[in-house]
């Protein structure tokens, strides 16, 4: 891969995930919070009380830390876009993790990967 | 004889919350029985199975970036309800999204990454059913999604935006409108709600969000198809005659 091609991967990279980022921290207060179409449907037709009330994610550690799509432990104001940070920075890395683990499983192990977008 | 005191401050204290959980069309816990949860569970196991040594075989190793930032983008845009006429709200599923820039196999994996997050980090869509949220929202969006995309891409003019953009528009609304459908339907065979009732109610919201489906998937996609179409699962096979020629590069 030619250094320029190289230069505009890595230039792609950073504008998509800079774009997601952006999204999670700064538009996530102004989401609409009606609600979406499964509770609606669920509200209507008074179903919505099957939902468990304390679902196994309950359990998990994260639960002490995320209050759904809010971090706990801070302002209300920042509790969202900070959530919305960490959970696309853990998205972002999880997808890249698994698709390089994947990957790596067919093509030559070689130590030095010219094709790699790390630094 | 020591005087036990309880302490108030060591009492879980009780955390105040909006009555209504503002999620998705993520199931919850409880809404599904055990053997609709199981079922859904095989066939999403199954196909990301399939998924995992397909991606082994074809993917290649620049398209390895994309998923982190296919899978962060589709993140970001799922926590942003827009809201729909009638006091309801719908959100990007990105299945197609995904199937379109990666392609069914890679699409499947970072739809699951996604799902997965949500579902332990967040709450976002119960554990139990995490199978069934990723067959619905995801799977139908990367599989169904994609080969529908892709027959009317070759259909209206495969190297033009116009295909591209007809193709991909249909096949993000039709997963949207077919993940509500069979969602009903396994909320109605799990016998939550009765499936007459189910399937009518969950389609007339559906047809509405899958108009903001196709249209953010349109955004990004326009966006690629301006910048870099070569990074497309399935790149125009010349060069992009569109407007491309008016962007400094």
């Amino acid at each position: 891969m030619s250094r320029r091609t190289q230069t505009r991967n890595r230039a792609f990279i950073l504008t998509g995930l800079g774009t997601a980022l952006l999204i999670a921290v700064f538009l996530s207060p102004f989401a609409s919070s009606n609600p979406d179409g499964l509770d609606r449907v669920s509200q209507d037709q008074k179903f919505d009380t099957k939902a468990a009330e304390n679902p196994p994610a309950h359990k998990l550690p994260f639960y002490s830390l995320f209050d759904e799509y809010a971090l706990r432990g801070v302002p209300q104001g920042i509790a969202t876009p900070l959530a919305g940070l960490i959970g696309t920075l853990a998205t972002f890395g999880l997808a890249w993790g698994a698709g390089k683990v994947f990957v790596k499983g067919s093509q030559s192990n070689s130590t030095i990967d010219p094709d790699s977008f790390e630094n | 004889m020591a005087e036990i005191f309880v302490f108030a401050l060591l009492s879980p204290h009780q955390v105040l919350k909006a009555s209504s959980p503002l999620l998705a069309m993520h199931i919850p816990d409880g809404f599904l029985s055990l053997p609709i949860s199981l079922l859904t569970w095989v066939i999403a196991i199954g196909l990301i199975a399939l998924a995992l040594q397909r991606v082994q075989r074809d993917l290649k190793e620049r398209a390895v970036p994309l998923m982190g930032v296919c899978a962060a983008f589709i993140f970001a845009a799922q926590m942003i309800n827009f809201p729909i006429p009638g006091g309801t709200s719908g959100h990007l599923l990105g299945g197609t999204l995904a199937g379109v820039l990666l392609g069914p196999w890679a699409g499947a994996l970072v739809m699951t990454v996604v799902f997965i997050v949500q579902a332990t980090l967040f709450q976002d869509g119960g554990l139990t059913v995490l199978g069934a949220n990723i067959l619905n929202m995801g799977l139908i969006g990367t599989f169904a999604g994609y080969y529908l995309y892709k027959a009317v891409r070759s259909v209206i003019g495969f190297n033009t935006w116009r295909g591209m953009a007809t193709g991909a528009a249909i096949a993000a609304w039709v997963s949207v409108v077919v993940a509500s459908l069979v969602c009903a339907v396994q909320l109605g065979l799990s016998e939550t709600v009765p499936l007459q009732v189910a399937i009518p109610a969950m389609l007339i919201w559906h047809v509405l969000i899958g108009i903001g489906e196709a249209m953010i998937t349109l955004i990004a996609l326009s966006y690629i198809w301006r910048t870099r179409p070569d990074l497309l699962y399935d790149p125009p096979h010349q060069r992009v005659s569109s407007p491309r020629s008016l962007l400094p590069r």
